[in-house]
């Protein structure tokens, strides 16, 4: 079969994307994995990987200014469109953006740009298959680029595998890092959950995959919290011709499986283990 | 002064710990700079008195003065242009609107002043007010990749004769950084499990560098286990609230009612916590 791209988005935060695409890791046969929320990756709390490779990842740039060169003249603080050079001539480097106006107006050449490591990534090993992970570094940007390169990195290790999925888990909301998780995948598994805050945002990631015309299929989690609001959900997902494939209840087991650094799969017994066995057979399809 | 609610996890209850602290306090004005996601709205229900488009500027070629030089492309940091020169005053350029961070070096450098500016719509900035709340919120337009110049739009509303209260976007990049920056005090939320001690440590870290202020509110504070706490202790961060797990709670937030309107008893432990954040901001 042809490799398929599965990514796990969720719009808001905190609704279960993890460990949902955890269940799917231990449920898939012949895949590898990707933690493409590179911001606050958790992933590997429930995969334990044991690291193979690392790599740094160098991304973008930052000001430095040589204060022995510097004449304060004002040309860069008036330059600058990010507020990024305080009014002592000090570059404040999680306001720059990199974009080097500053280094090519001072008349003193008193200013460089310095390439950042925005970060590192892994390709790692794990009693389901490979990882390929990442770590944003503090404070720093690019975080779409980084999922753009471990994305790439997955992609090359799948087909040297000749796997026939990435799984692949994403960030929150819907800017740049999900919009380079969502890109070229063949399926987005939305996991939202029975609040009016759930809906709203797995309405506007719905429309952001839309936008860049990837499938939808959603999970509601949680579902027994406020069952009227899961009947909503069901309701707008049938309008739209979205296929429902799950509704995980709240389940304290959950809690605790994610405690013992375990998959839903090897810990949970009961409806929840089965409810994610059936969403995973409806991916499938 | 100025108090940023965030988390580096998703889905702790920073809205619900940003609109409940909003709500017990007097004079206070709420921003929701999650603008990927904005959900606050959900729990004020405010009265929008005026709505402004938040727009970055990008580069418009003028190609009656463009002799296709180069000089843009080379100053372009982010290859946001793209000029191919075929003869004496011939050629081609493009521009990728989304690659764009607005920095306007292109149009400053460009030799023939044929670059001018224009503005590129990313969402939205409203505000309004809830009884005596005032309110402001940004909305990231489908499809945009970057939403900090919006959440600088939002933070230009900031009134500072009034308590500011920032509801932060989850993460621990530039939309956090830009949301949370310039804060008197965060408040970090975060759950008591694996995930979330992994990720309050990266925001932690990421408000150290920040030199800003900050203590811990831990949610649904009965599931889990006690290594955030352990954490906190070691780091001599102080734990300012505890909120235990309740269906009831849950509930009320599915539906979007805030906390302390059905649970009166929470405005006094809101108080106390803003009452402890200024004492040990002294």
């Amino acid at each position: 079969m042809t490799l398929k791209q599965v990514v796990v988005i969720s719009g808001k935060g905190g609704t279960g994307k993890t460990v949902v695409t955890g269940a799917l890791a231990a449920l898939a046969k012949n895949k590898i994995m990707v933690d493409c929320d590179v911001d606050a990756a958790d992933l590997h709390l429930l995969l334990q990987p044991v690291i193979k490779e690392s790599h740094e990842f160098k991304s973008g740039k930052t000001a430095v200014i040589d204060k022995k060169l510097c004449t304060e003249c004002g040309k860069c603080i008036s330059a600058c469109r990010f507020n990024a050079i305080k009014p002592d001539f000090v570059v404040e480097s999680f306001s720059c953006e990199g974009c080097s106006f500053c280094t090519r107006i001072c008349p003193a050449e008193a200013i460089r740009m310095q390439e950042n490591i925005a970060g590192e990534w892994f390709v790692s090993d794990t009693r389901y298959g490979t990882l390929v992970h990442a770590k944003l570094g503090i404070a720093e940007e690019n975080s779409g680029k980084l999922v753009a390169k471990i994305r790439q990195v997955a992609k090359e290790q799948a087909t040297a595998q000749k796997a026939d999925y990435i799984i692949i888990d994403g960030p929150p909301g819907i800017g740049c890092p999900v919009i380079s998780s969502l890109t070229g995948v063949d399926l987005a598994v939305i996991v939202t959950e029975p609040t009016l805050s759930g809906l709203h945002d797995a309405q506007r990631v719905i429309e952001t995959a839309s936008h860049f015309k990837v499938a939808v299929m959603l999970v509601v989690n949680k579902y027994d919290l406020n069952s009227e609001m899961t009947l909503n959900i069901e309701v707008f997902c049938k309008e739209q011709g979205i296929p429902l494939i799950g509704r995980i209840p709240f389940d304290k087991e959950i809690v605790n499986s994610m405690v013992a650094g375990k998959t839903i799969i090897e810990y949970v017994k009961g409806k929840t283990k089965e409810e994610l066995v059936s969403i995973w057979e409806q991916i499938k399809q | 002064m100025i108090i940023s609610v965030a988390s580096g996890k998703g889905g702790t209850g920073k809205t619900t710990i940003a609109v409940n602290l909003a709500l017990s306090l007097e004079n206070v004005q709420l921003l929701d700079c999650d603008v990927e996601e904005p959900n606050a709205h959900f729990f004020i229900e405010p009265v929008i008195e005026k709505t402004e488009k938040s727009c970055i500027l990008i580069p418009e070629i003028d190609e009656f003065k463009c002799n296709y030089c180069g000089k843009c492309r080379e100053v372009c940091e982010y290859n946001a242009l793209l000029a191919i020169k075929t003869g004496e005053k011939t050629g081609t350029i493009m521009i990728f609107p989304n690659l764009c961070h607005g920095c306007g070096a292109c149009s400053y450098f460009c030799p023939e002043k044929a670059i001018k500016e224009v503005r590129k719509e990313i969402g939205v900035v409203e505000s309004g007010y809830k009884d005596n709340l005032s309110f402001v919120q940004g909305t990231l337009n489908i499809g945009e990749a970057m939403s900090p110049p919006l959440i600088r739009d939002v933070k230009r509303n900031i009134y500072l004769k009034r308590t500011v209260i920032i509801d932060a976007p989850p993460g621990t990049s530039c939309p956090v950084i830009t949301a949370v920056k310039d804060s008197d005090y965060c408040i970090l939320v975060t759950e008591p499990t694996p995930f979330g001690l992994n990720d309050l440590e990266l925001a932690v870290q990421v408000l150290e560098k920040l030199k800003t202020p900050h203590g811990v509110v831990i949610n649904k504070a009965d599931l889990g286990d006690d290594n955030v706490e352990k954490y906190c202790k070691g780091k001599h961060i102080p734990i300012l609230m505890k909120i235990p797990f309740d269906r009831e709670m849950a509930l009320l937030y599915s539906k979007g009612i805030p906390l302390v309107k059905e649970k009166k008893e929470y405005i006094q432990k809101f108080r106390d916590m803003f009452g402890e954040i200024l004492s040990r901001l002294k």
